[in-house]
């Protein structure tokens, strides 16, 4: 029962990490447009005009 | 005539030497248009970021100042097909936006301590039935407190602060007994761990607030939300007006720039976007959705004009004056704050709730704590069990029985256009039995058009169409834009103050006075059957026309007023116009009950003689002068175009040409009222089957946080009810 003595800590602070997660996520206005945001996870990339990009996987 | 806008009052700096503009876009509601504007602004050159918020239809811009003019990015925008305008965030929206964002964070800051207590929770209860060492409780029991005491000493700072401040007032309200029952549960796990006792209740403390929070935080993101949309519409109204930078100098400012003392130039054919004293100049104003009143009144040097008026004949200068300064409005604001208090005496639904349910429950409490004491217990356990009785009866789902509904019928009415203004606003109107209709701009529709258009034949109209693009006179221009005419005619001269003439197809063309045209008897036998028009002529060579230009009802104010009188609601329409006026118009819809040239003092008198008869009324207008009466109704609600007091006045603005969203608005509140009293008698069902086992003392911290979970789901998909179908 003694490894409840790290794991709870161990525990708690892997949540306090989740929260401090979500409140940068607050701070960094990712809550402002939800609607949008679905949407930008799907969208296509941009299209590549740079000869950069196109030319190195041909 | 698109004059350049001055964009210098909505843009900021936003750090590192870039600029900021915030536009409201018409017409994004796809990805693919985020996707399009955003690639499009990109690749402006000095563009540094382009940004769409899809959910509130904004777009967001930073760039390197120099070069780059702003009115370019409007008009990419408008080359794309989006009608965009700058705007610049109100403080009232500000502050939504803050509470709604503060709330989110308190309630991210619930949620991780509630899933974290449970974590400890369920191995204690566990524990307890089998064989948990009482050290091992203990243990749990503090790093629940540990979590629990700082999280809802933050999280539920917004319950406390309106407890507070309700009690300062002498007054109790929901927030009071949810403070009561957080605390005391509070406390009393701390005595109970302390003691090494085997029941704390910290879970149920946190996730209690945790709910709540999500109540009020989807109830103050539909707020924010609707902020959001009405300051869009109000951004793309784009309202502007011409400022005097020197005495011959003159530039397009936004509204919202002009200072009191600024001197404004008004010309014919435009609105007034400021309200002041003329000081130079002479000419017809349409005040009518100031007053009611449809004809024309004459302005000069002296005389007063108020957002709103359409200039039709000659050009004004104007003098903004600060609000008291004007005769009308400084009695207009003083009837506004009587009205005003007198309805902050209206208590809603959930304040009576709580005047009921605090006194109850805590007296159940003291009764339990003194009858067990009666029966022999200890003291330390009748101050439990009176303490458990109000855990359980701790008005979880009572909180949030009335604005989850709230939240879903809001969300319902913002989709058939209807933008409440008061968060009382639905309970209000669910209640009204008697609905007043001002006329000007309310029942009729506040742009001018041509009612005899199937009358006339189809060439002339479309002549006369073109020849009233070359005029300015708003009358001229509402025959303009009913014949759809697009291309104006060359060689055409104006008379001032008689219309415009020239040539087709080798015939002299006239459009103006119709003594101008050789109309007059035409002219009068319209007035005659229709005394409200204004008349303008239209001859070709020899044969004559006229075109009588009103104001039309809404399409369909005839049908939804029948429905009304269906639902068992009487009508009646009271305005400020002339009597001929508002007889024509009740008897074209229908309405049986109608007084005219009526003033804003006796339209208040009127509602407050229907309140003495027990009437609620549900007052609808959008003039100046409904302003106090907006105020003072039960209710009230007014279109997007009215004037600026009236919309902020009334607790709920509708948008559209129909007026189908006030007969909405009153079906969706009597639905949503409904299901906000089912709410609360499921929540004293609820505590009738809780509170006899909580007085029993056989409530254990297991049942509490089931119970409450239990009664908060339930009254939430009750809420979610109001969305229904049938509710349409």
């Amino acid at each position: 029962m003694e490894v409840l003595v790290y794991l709870v800590p161990l525990a708690l602070a892997l949540g306090f990490l989740g929260l401090l997660g979500f409140l940068w996520s607050l701070k960094s206005g990712q809550y402002d447009d939800l609607d949008g945001a679905a949407w930008r996870a799907i969208a296509d990339d941009e299209p590549v005009t740079d000869h950069g990009v196109s030319e190195w996987w041909k | 005539m698109q004059a350049e806008v001055d964009f210098s009052h909505y843009l900021k700096g936003a750090g590192e030497g870039l600029v900021h503009l915030d536009l409201a876009v018409e017409g994004i509601n796809c990805a693919g248009c985020m996707a399009k504007i955003e690639r499009n602004l990109s690749s402006i050159p000095d563009v540094v970021s382009a940004r769409v918020n899809l959910a509130d239809s904004r777009l967001a811009l930073e760039w390197r100042p120099g070069a780059l003019d702003p009115a370019l990015f409007v008009k990419r925008l408008a080359e794309l097909g989006y009608k965009a305008h700058p705007f610049k965030r109100d403080d009232a929206e500000n502050r939504e936006a803050q509470r709604a964002q503060g709330l989110l964070r308190r309630l991210g800051v619930a949620a991780f301590a509630a899933m974290n207590v449970m974590m400890l929770s369920i191995p204690v209860w566990s524990g307890n039935v089998s064989d948990m060492l009482p050290e091992q409780r203990d243990f749990f029991h503090w790093l629940s407190a540990l979590i629990v005491l700082p999280a809802a000493a933050y999280a539920a700072q917004p319950f406390f602060a309106s407890a507070w401040s309700a009690l300062r007032a002498r007054g109790v309200n929901m927030d009071v007994p949810i403070s009561i029952g957080i605390v005391l549960a509070l406390a009393m796990s701390v005595v109970e761990t302390i003691s090494h006792a085997e029941h704390a209740y910290f879970d149920a403390a946190i996730m209690l607030i945790a709910f709540l929070l999500a109540g009020r935080y989807l109830d103050q993101n539909m707020r924010r939300r609707t902020r959001t949309f009405a300051g869009n519409l109000a951004a793309l109204k784009a309202e502007t007006a011409t400022k005097f930078i020197s005495f011959t100098e003159i530039k397009t400012v936004p509204a919202a720039a002009i200072r009191p003392g600024d001197i404004v130039l008004l010309r014919p054919g435009e609105r007034c976007a400021v309200d002041g004293n003329v000081i130079e100049g002479r000419s017809e104003i349409d005040q009518s959705l100031i007053t009611g009143e449809t004809l024309p009144v004459s302005a000069a040097p002296g005389s007063a004009v108020f957002a709103g008026t359409l200039v039709r004949s000659g050009t004004l200068r104007v003098r903004a004056a600060a609000a008291s300064e004007n005769t009308l409005l400084a009695e207009i604001s003083r009837l506004l704050d009587q009205a005003l208090q007198a309805r902050s005496r209206y208590l809603r639904l959930a304040e009576r709730a709580s005047r009921l349910y605090a006194p109850v429950v805590h007296a159940a409490a003291f009764l339990t704590m003194v009858g067990w004491l009666a029966y022999g217990a200890t003291l330390h356990d009748s101050i439990v069990t009176a303490i458990a009785v109000l855990i359980i009866t701790c008005p979880c789902a009572l909180g949030l029985a009335i604005p989850a509904v709230q939240t879903v019928a809001s969300g319902a009415l913002f989709g058939s256009g209807v933008l409440l203004n008061a968060g009382d606003a639905i309970e209000r109107i669910a209640e009204i039995n008697r609905v007043i209709f001002d006329k000007t701009g309310t029942l009729t529709l506040p742009e001018l058009d041509v009612a005899n258009l199937a009358n006339l034949p189809d060439n002339v109209v479309e002549i006369a169409g073109r020849l009233a693009l070359s005029s300015r006179h708003p009358v001229a221009a509402a025959v303009a834009r009913a014949a759809g005419a697009t291309e104006p005619l060359t060689d055409i001269e104006e008379e001032p103050g008689q219309g415009v003439r020239g040539y087709h197809d080798g015939q002299p063309i006239r459009l103006g006075r119709p003594s101008f045209c050789n109309a007059e008897n035409l002219a009068n036998e319209m007035l005659s059957r229709d005394p409200e028009a204004s008349i303008v002529a239209f001859s070709h060579g020899d044969a004559t026309f006229v075109f009588a230009v009103r104001q039309q009802m809404r399409p369909d104010a005839a049908e939804i007023i029948a429905n009304l009188n269906r639902l068992g609601i009487a009508v009646e329409s009271v305005s400020g116009d002339r009597e001929p006026a508002v007889r024509f118009a009740a008897g074209m819809l229908g309405i049986h009950e109608w007084r005219a040239e009526v003033s804003p003092v006796d339209k208040i008198a009127r509602i407050e003689e229907l309140a003495r008869g027990g009437c609620k009324v549900l007052m609808v207008g959008g003039g100046l002068n409904d302003a106090p009466a907006l105020a003072a109704a039960h209710a009230s609600m007014s279109p997007v175009s009215a004037t600026h007091m009236s919309q902020a006045v009334a607790d709920a603005v509708f948008l559209g040409d129909c007026l189908a969203p006030v007969l909405m608005a009153v079906k969706v509140s009597r639905k949503a009222l409904h299901l906000m009293r089912q709410n609360l008698w499921l929540d004293v069902i609820y505590n009738a089957l809780a509170v006899p086992v909580a007085i029993a003392g056989l409530v254990t911290p297991l049942i509490a946080a089931a119970a409450m979970s239990g009664s908060s789901l339930l009254v939430m998909l009750n809420a979610l009810r109001a969305r229904a179908r049938e509710a349409v």
